[in-house]
């Protein structure tokens, strides 16, 4: 395909108690299944999207934390997290869950593509994408 | 329509997954084999376990193009690509082979 262009997918609410998290997520591996540029962008509450050890068992909603991990499977290559809404509230990359990537045939590996960007790269990252789906 | 496993009724829904993924026995792939006049090799239950383990892992159902190259890495270049997935799954890897693990639709499969 060669019409391919750069998605950026901007996360800013908590994982559970809505739906936008999931449903940005499903959106996620619908257009990297069509070979699209997707990056991932996780801003104010949406920082606990990647928070590790989430338990869901109490309020009986399906647990989609792990389902972030595979996202390098499908050709993510960048997921991107706004350190100041980190810092806000007490976190730090160590309370995120590490997403591998690796190309299945030159085995080129990245151990970890979630990134932590200060303001100005947010916007900027944000500046550049063709197309920008906020959740 | 539901599906007679072990003595057991399992509900499916309208395209034949279970609704209830917790249902699955290696029976359920067994009776859905049969009813597409298949039968099940190892080369088959490699498959089925393998997609069983992704969703353990990743509550998801692998797009086939995951499945694709997870397989090859797993089980051998030669078993990584459409053409023997196909050859084992002829309604579609994604879609036959997940519906025997008793895992939901593939996202994004049409």
């Amino acid at each position: 395909m060669s019409d391919t262009k750069n998605f950026m997918f901007l996360n800013r609410r908590a994982p559970y108690g809505t739906i936008y998290a999931w449903e940005s997520l499903e959106v996620v591996l619908i257009a990297a299944a069509f070979e699209q540029n997707v990056s991932l962008m996780f801003a104010d509450d949406g920082v606990y999207e990647l928070t590790k050890g989430q338990d869901t068992a109490g309020i009986g909603m399906k647990n989609f934390s792990p389902t972030y991990r595979t996202l390098g499977d499908y050709e993510v290559r960048h997921m991107y997290v706004d350190k100041a809404s980190l810092e806000a509230r007490g976190l730090t990359a160590d309370d995120l869950v590490q997403v591998e990537w690796e190309d299945w045939e030159t085995e080129e590996s990245v151990d970890n593509i979630v990134e932590v960007v200060d303001s100005e790269k947010v916007a900027e990252l944000l500046a550049e994408s063709d197309v920008v789906f906020s959740f | 329509m539901p599906i007679e496993v072990d003595g057991k009724t399992l509900e499916t829904d309208e395209e034949g997954y279970l609704v209830n993924l917790n249902d699955w026995v290696p029976g359920v792939a067994e009776v859905m084999a049969k009813e597409d006049d298949l039968e099940l090799t190892q080369d088959h239950w490699d498959i089925i376990n393998f997609l069983r383990e992704y969703y353990e892992e990743y509550q998801i159902a692998p797009a086939v193009r995951v499945l694709t190259k997870a397989v090859g890495k797993r089980l051998g270049k030669e078993k990584g690509n459409s053409k023997y997935l196909y050859g084992l799954f002829p309604y579609g890897p994604g879609k036959q082979a997940c519906r025997y693990a008793g895992l939901p639709k593939p996202t994004g499969c049409v």
